[in-house]
C-alpha cells in the first residue's frame, strides 16, 4: 500500500508530538509542578525553551507532560465510546424491534444536546476530575458510532454470507461479530477517527473553561486559560500549548483523511 | 407541508421527553443538597425544614420529575438560587448575545465555504485545490478559543485596535458594539469554515461527475453557468444540513469563545452557573438550548423543497 502525501505528514505529526511528549519528559531539568518564583514570565531561551508561566514552571515540560493526559484521556474515552457504540448499534440492528427503537432512541435524546453542552452538563454532577471527563466524553460520542455501525449492519445483513453463516447452524452472535462487523469495518474507521478528533478538541475546551482534568496538571487546555491574565506580560504562554493541541488535531484530521481515501471511495474525492 | 411539519414535531416528543429525564437524572446526580447548598451551611433545622417543603423535596422522585417536567413545558424554568431572576428572562437576554455573534459568523462562514469550496473542486487537484483544501483542513485543527486569544494578542496588545473583552449591547451603541463583535466572529469564521468547505468540496465534485454536468458542457455553456446555475444548486441541501447542524450546536456551544472575550452569551451563562453550583439555571439551560438545537435542525430539514424543488416532504 502506497501512503499518501497526507498519511506521511499526518504521521510525521503525530511522530513529533510523541517525540515532545516523551522527549521532554525524559530529557527536560524541570519537574511540570517545579515553581520558580524568580525566574516567572520568562520568554523561550535555550534554558526554557517555550519560556515559564506565571509561576516560573518551565512550558515546555508543561505542554509534554499534557500530551499524556490529552492523549490518555480522549484515548480511554474514544475507546470507551468505541466498545460502547459498537455493541449497541450492531444489537440494534441485528435484532431489530424494541431493542432497536430503545438504542435509536437513547443516541437521539444524546445527540438532542450540542456535544459541549452535554459534556458541561455532565462535568456539573460529576465535578472535575480525570475519570468524570472520560466517562462524560465516551457518553457524549458513543451515539455517533452506535449510529454509524448499525447502518453499516443492517446493510451487510443483506449479503448472502449471513444467511450461509445461520444456515451453517452459527448462533446469532456468533454471525453478529464473527461475519459481520469485520465487514463493516470502513465506516467505524470513518467514524472512530473523526470522533478522536472531536475528543481531543472537546477535552482541551472543557479544561479552559475549568471543567476538564483539575490544575495544577498541565492540560493544554489549562494552560491556555492561565495564559490569558498574562497576554501583555507573556504571550508566548498561549502560543505553545496551542500549537500542541492544533499539530495534534492536524496529524490526527489528516491521517483520517487519508484512511477515508484509502477506504471510502465516496468521500476521496477527485481521483 | 404543515402535516409533515407537525409529524416530525410529535416525533420529537418522545427525544425531548428522554432529554428531560436525562437532565433531571444529571441534576440529582449533583453531589451535595440543594438545600444547604442555597442557605449555605447554616444550622437551623426549621428553615431548612421549610426550604425543603418549599421545593417539595420530600416527595416522591417521579412526583417532583412530573411537577417539574409540568413547569417546563409551560416554559417555566424557576428562579436562580443565585441572582433570584426568573431563569427564563435570564437565557433569553444571554441567547440574545449569542445568537448575534453565531449567526454571524456562520453566515459569513457558509458564503466563503459555498465559493471557495466550489472553486476547489472545480480545480480538483489543482495548485487553487490545493492551497484551499490546506486551508481548510487547518481551520479543522485550530480550536476557536486560540484564534480568537491569538487575535487578542495581535489586534488587542500589540496593534491596540480593538478592545479585547466586554460587551455593548448594538441597540445601545451600534458601532461600539460592533468593536466589541468583530474578533469573536473573526475567530469563530477561522475555525468554522473548514468544516463545512470540504463538505462543499466533496459534494461538488461527486455533482461535477454527473451526467447532466457534461450534458451542459456539452451544449457549450460556460463554465461560471455549469458550476453557479447547475452544480451549485444541487449542493445546497448537504451544506444546509451541516450549516443547521453548526448553528444549532454553537447557539449552545459557543461558550469557549464565549469566555475568551467575556461576552454574556448562553454558554457562558451555564459555565457561570456550573460554578455558581446554580443548577436551577444548568437545568434551565441545558433543555432550553437542546429545544432550540432540535428545533433548528428540524427548521433546516423544512427549507429542503425551497433549496430543490425536486424534494417533496410527505407526512
Amino acid at each position: 500500500m502506497k501512503l499518501r502525501p497526507n498519511a506521511i505528514i499526518g504521521i510525521a505529526g503525530l511522530g513529533l508530538v510523541a517525540i515532545v511528549a516523551i522527549g521532554g519528559v525524559l530529557v527536560s531539568p524541570y519537574q511540570a509542578m517545579e515553581t520558580n518564583f524568580l525566574n516567572r514570565f520568562a520568554t523561550p531561551s535555550a534554558s526554557h525553551w517555550f519560556g515559564t508561566d506565571e509561576y516560573g514552571r518551565d512550558v515546555f515540560t508543561r505542554v509534554a507532560v499534557g500530551s499524556f493526559i490529552t492523549l490518555r484521556v480522549s484515548l480511554a474515552a474514544v475507546a470507551l465510546a468505541i466498545v460502547a457504540g459498537t455493541v449497541t448499534g450492531a444489537m440494534a440492528a441485528y435484532f431489530g424491534g424494541w431493542l432497536d427503537r430503545a438504542a435509536m432512541l437513547v443516541s437521539d435524546s444524546i445527540m438532542a444536546f450540542p456535544s459541549l453542552l452535554l459534556l458541561l452538563g455532565i462535568m456539573a454532577a460529576l465535578g472535575p476530575n480525570e475519570w468524570g471527563v472520560i466517562l462524560a466524553l465516551a457518553i457524549a460520542y458513543t451515539p455517533p458510532i452506535t449510529r454509524v455501525v448499525r447502518s453499516a449492519v443492517i446493510a451487510a445483513l443483506a449479503r448472502e454470507y449471513v444467511t450461509s453463516s445461520q444456515l451453517i447452524g452459527n448462533g446469532d452472535l456468533t454471525t453478529l461479530f464473527r461475519h459481520v462487523l469485520p465487514n463493516c469495518i470502513t465506516p467505524f474507521i470513518v467514524i472512530a477517527t473523526s470522533v478522536f478528533t472531536a475528543a481531543v478538541l472537546s477535552e482541551a475546551a472543557l479544561s479552559f473553561l475549568g471543567l476538564g482534568v483539575p490544575p495544577p496538571a498541565p492540560s493544554w487546555g489549562s494552560m491556555l486559560a492561565d495564559s490569558r491574565n498574562y497576554l501583555g506580560i507573556n504571550p508566548w504562554m498561549a502560543i505553545f500549548p496551542g500549537i500542541a493541541i492544533t499539530v495534534t488535531l492536524l496529524s490526527i484530521n489528516l491521517v483520517g483523511d487519508a484512511l477515508r481515501d484509502r477506504f471510502d471511495l465516496r468521500m476521496a474525492g477527485g481521483d | 407541508m404543515s402535516s409533515y411539519f407537525l409529524k416530525r414535531l410529535l416525533m420529537l416528543v418522545p427525544t425531548l421527553l428522554l432529554v428531560t429525564i436525562a437532565v433531571f437524572i444529571i441534576m440529582r446526580l449533583v453531589p451535595g443538597d440543594p438545600v444547604s447548598m442555597m442557605l449555605g451551611d447554616i444550622e437551623n433545622p426549621e428553615l431548612v425544614r421549610q426550604m425543603r417543603a418549599e421545593l417539595r423535596l420530600d416527595d416522591p422522585v417521579i412526583i417532583q420529575y412530573l411537577d417539574w417536567l409540568a413547569d417546563v413545558v409551560t416554559l417555566n424554568f424557576g428562579v436562580s438560587f443565585v441572582t433570584g431572576e426568573p431563569v427564563i428572562g435570564t437565557m433569553l437576554s444571554r441567547l440574545a448575545v449569542t445568537a448575534q455573534i453565531v449567526t454571524i459568523s456562520v453566515l459569513l462562514a457558509s458564503c466563503l465555504a459555498l465559493v471557495f469550496g466550489t472553486l476547489a473542486a472545480w480545480r480538483a487537484n489543482r495548485r487553487a485545490d490545493l492551497v484551499i483544501s490546506v486551508l481548510a483542513i487547518g481551520s479543522m485543527s485550530v480550536p476557536a478559543f486560540w484564534v480568537g486569544i491569538a487575535l487578542i494578542i495581535v489586534f488587542g496588545i500589540k496593534l491596540q485596535w480593538l478592545p479585547t473583552v466586554g460587551y455593548v449591547s448594538p441597540l445601545d451603541n451600534f458601532s461600539e458594539s460592533l468593536q466589541f463583535l468583530v474578533l469573536p466572529i473573526m475567530a469563530l469564521v477561522v475555525a468554522e469554515t473548514g468544516g463545512l468547505l470540504r463538505m462543499v468540496r466533496a459534494t461538488t465534485l461527486d455533482v461535477l461527475s454527473k451526467d447532466y454536468i457534461t450534458a451542459a458542457r456539452a451544449r457549450g455553456l460556460s463554465e461560471r453557468s455549469v458550476l453557479f446555475r447547475h452544480a451549485l444548486p444541487n449542493t445546497l441541501i448537504p451544506t444546509a444540513t451541516l450549516v443547521g447542524f453548526t448553528l444549532g450546536s454553537l447557539l449552545g456551544g459557543a461558550a469557549v469563545i464565549e469566555s475568551v472575550f467575556t461576552l454574556p452569551g448562553m454558554g457562558r451563562l451555564l459555565v457561570e452557573s456550573v460554578y455558581a453550583r446554580d443548577y436551577v439555571m444548568v437545568q434551565g439551560v441545558m433543555i432550553f438550548v437542546a429545544i432550540i438545537y432540535v428545533l433548528v435542525n428540524l427548521l433546516v430539514d423544512m427549507l429542503y423543497p425551497v433549496l430543490d424543488p425536486r424534494v417533496r416532504l410527505r407526512a
